[in-house]
């Protein structure tokens, strides 16, 4: 019981300091779960990295389950997995409703619309970022060496052409795409 | 409760769990997937309502792919809509994820399941190159110049500087209000 109200807390703490997601926050749960607590060695850490990319689901959501499992069971991976949420729950719906009421304030809606405009741009670049991994096979773009992927970007231009042209449901192009890539590869 | 609202939980039940299912690639790939769904076929919501969230949900802590299905649970059915959005989104992974740590190291070197991710990558590059290019058109309807420039230059400043996005973000909307205040001290003189 207290092992899963420490781990409720703990993934608390570590959702409330992943803002902006993504692979910025690998060594920020690394810090917690691997050096402070030892709940997970190095080496099984890299593995849920890896799993976490494999399955669906956010990274910080896939480790809680995966550490809150492997330390007191599903009901541990319950309490990791909520901890991990509860902050980014409330903090949105409060930020939701604070921008509605004050819609007609104007340098609050005008925060908002600075807030979209950069989202696009972060967007954009996690967009890159895949598109470098997709294209590449790498984060970093090393023209020298870089090793170009034709396949992938036919299947890029074919899903965006399909995207564009007749409005395909996304999760039918991660399927096919999916599908080609299990002849491909 | 009334059997239209106890059906809008269910289908908010049903498309979260299942758009979760597919969320690879990073959480920016249930953005088109929530629009496919709660803007284009059911009409629930709006795409400006849904950029919208999108970018609260980005400024807020945790993962974005849950907030913004927390988003979009509340402004349909209220805190029990979020709360039961935000379930459908976690449980394919807890599910998932107590399947697999049984056996993970299988997992991890499976060679199948590496190709379909590996081909996936294309699939959800394209997906999220549709979106943005809907966004920015949205973006350059803004009349506002600093608002349009803001994108690309947030852009940049995250892709190839790597900037930090907590700072982005508090920058952006620091220079909304100063703005704000510039225009409004101007107009009074």
């Amino acid at each position: 019981m207290k092992m899963i109200l420490t781990l409720f807390i703990r993934f608390f703490q570590i959702g409330l300091f992943s803002i902006g997601g993504g692979y910025a926050i690998i060594p920020l749960i690394q810090e917690q779960v691997v050096n402070n607590f030892g709940w997970l060695t190095l080496q099984e850490y890299t593995d849920i990295i890896t799993i976490s990319q494999m399955t669906p689901g956010p990274l910080v959501v896939n480790t809680a389950s995966f550490v809150g499992i492997r330390i007191a069971g599903f009901f541990g991976a319950v309490a990791a997995t909520v901890g991990s949420i509860l902050s980014g729950f409330i903090i949105s719906i409060f930020l939701y409703n604070f921008f509605k009421k004050h819609q007609n304030t104007e340098s609050i809606s005008n925060v908002l619309r600075a807030l979209r405009s950069s989202s696009v741009g972060l967007i954009a670049s996690a967009a890159s970022t895949i598109l470098l991994l997709a294209f590449f096979g790498d984060t970093t773009l090393n023209i020298q060496s870089a090793n170009l992927n034709l396949a992938a970007v036919i299947v890029f231009i074919f899903a965006l052409f399909l995207l564009r042209k007749y409005k395909l449901n996304p999760i039918l192009i991660m399927v096919l795409s999916g599908i080609i890539g299990l002849f491909l590869y | 409760m009334k059997f239209d609202r106890l059906k809008t939980i269910f289908t908010l039940f049903r498309i979260t769990f299942y758009i979760s299912a597919f969320t690879f690639g990073g959480g920016y790939i249930v953005i088109p997937m929530m629009r496919k769904y709660f803007v284009d076929d059911l009409d629930l919501i709006t795409e400006r309502e849904l950029m919208d969230m999108a970018a609260i949900a980005q400024s807020s802590p945790g993962a974005i792919a849950v907030n913004i299905a927390v988003l979009v649970g509340y402004r349909i059915a209220g805190i029990f809509g979020a709360v039961i959005s935000a379930i459908g989104t976690v449980l394919p992974p807890i599910l998932i994820l107590s399947v697999i740590s049984i056996f993970y190291k299988a997992f991890r070197d499976n060679h199948i399941i590496s190709a379909i991710l590996k081909g996936m990558e294309a699939g959800v590059a394209a997906t999220i190159v549709d979106l943005i290019i809907d966004m920015m058109q949205g973006i350059f309807k803004e009349e506002n110049l600093l608002f349009t420039l803001m994108a690309p230059i947030t852009f940049i400043a995250s892709f190839v500087f790597n900037v930090n996005v907590l700072v982005l973000i508090i920058s952006c909307a620091l220079l909304a209000i100063a703005q704000t205040y510039l225009k409004n001290t101007m107009r009074g003189a």
